[in-house]
């Protein structure tokens, strides 16, 4: 690296941290509602608190928080919960190459991976010299979403006393929404959406004779036969 | 200590186990089609899941309010390539703004 490159990356690397920044900024209004829907849902501001700081996965965090409020057995919550979570798993597999970290810093890096860091980084990668902008991106848009979504936690936990009835202001619709926007760029063939669909319909069909969270954490059976079948294609088509 | 208690802790430490084991465990046992298979539709199945039943269900009842208006918002918005924060604003402002007018639940 020559000092010609140096303004280049001067304004790469703003461009990583102010992107890290706004994605940390939208899913803080998202975590304005988790803290809300935690303490209408019968949690304390503690307990939604340590979720955020913990747990800190939104899509698991809304899922454990949903069964419960739903009056769901607990052990259909932590279930649902970690199946959710066990994507950050593989953003760890590839993740782990790119930021070559151990000991302490490994274990910071796990608890920030997840979608937005992940999706962040491997957006900056690419040819060329570009590790340390993944790094940057990883870093910086983890840590920008930690601190503003635990923030936007106690905010929404704190508020949901004050502001009464979070139905309202429509919080409850914008659960869902969250949840969609992050299936949403998973849709990318016929196959995965046809697995959302199907896992819909399942999950609806079963809610009125199965307890609360059981619908959803059936749902996990139809991943597993998508996942096989896209194998045998894959197989099939002479491809591995 | 109280079952939500339990399922905070227990669920919190799991996610966390899972995140770490990801950067830890040798790559051979993750890195293996079939489980990267089904990995990737995993979210996809639990998400829809969760959104379907976000949107109908009280308890173990099936409904139909304003949550179902604010998710064809959101549906819009995203098929407008909105923001991720412009989504959830919509589908909230959706939302309030049926209940507001008495149009839905």
């Amino acid at each position: 690296m020559t000092s010609a490159h140096v303004p280049a990356w001067e304004q790469e690397r703003r461009a990583i941290v102010v992107n890290a920044i706004g994605v940390g900024l939208a899913t803080a209004a998202y975590g304005i509602s988790f803290g809300a829907f935690a303490v209408s849902g019968g949690l304390s501001v503690l307990q939604a608190q340590i979720l955020s700081v913990v747990m800190f996965t939104g899509g698991s965090q809304f899922a454990l928080v949903g069964v419960i409020a739903a009056g769901g057995a607990m052990s259909s919550a932590v279930a649902t919960a970690s199946l959710l979570g066990l994507r950050n798993a593989f953003y760890g597999l590839s993740m782990s190459p790119v930021l070559s970290v151990t000991g302490a810093r490994r274990a910071v890096a796990a608890q920030l991976t997840i979608d937005e860091s992940t999706a962040m980084a491997v957006g900056r990668s690419g040819p060329g010299e570009t590790l340390r902008a993944e790094r940057l991106a990883f870093w910086a848009t983890g840590l920008s979403v930690f601190v503003l979504w635990n923030l936007a936690t106690l905010a929404g936990s704190l508020g949901a006393g004050l502001i009464g009835d979070p139905r309202t202001y429509g919080l409850d619709a914008a659960i869902g929404a969250g949840l969609l926007a992050l299936v949403w760029p998973r849709l990318v063939d016929r196959r995965s959406v046809g697995v959302a669909v199907v896992s819909a319909v399942v999950a609806l069909a079963l809610t009125p004779v199965l307890q609360p969270g059981v619908p959803v954490l059936l749902t996990s059976v139809v991943a597993v036969v998508a996942g096989v079948s896209a194998v045998r294609d894959r197989a099939s088509r002479g491809l591995t | 200590m109280t079952p939500i208690w339990t399922a905070v802790i227990l669920g919190s430490l799991l996610c966390y186990a899972i995140k770490l084991a990801g950067h830890s465990v040798p790559h051979r046992f993750l890195d293996q089609p079939l489980v990267m298979s089904v990995s990737d539709y995993l979210p996809i199945a639990l998400l829809s899941a969760l959104v379907a039943v976000q949107t109908f269900a009280v308890g173990m009842h099936l409904v139909v309010d304003a949550r179902l208006a604010g998710l064809l918002a959101a549906i819009v918005a995203l098929a407008l390539r909105a923001p991720f924060l412009v989504v959830v604003l919509v589908a909230a402002g959706t939302a309030a703004a049926f209940r507001a007018l008495g149009w839905a639940a």
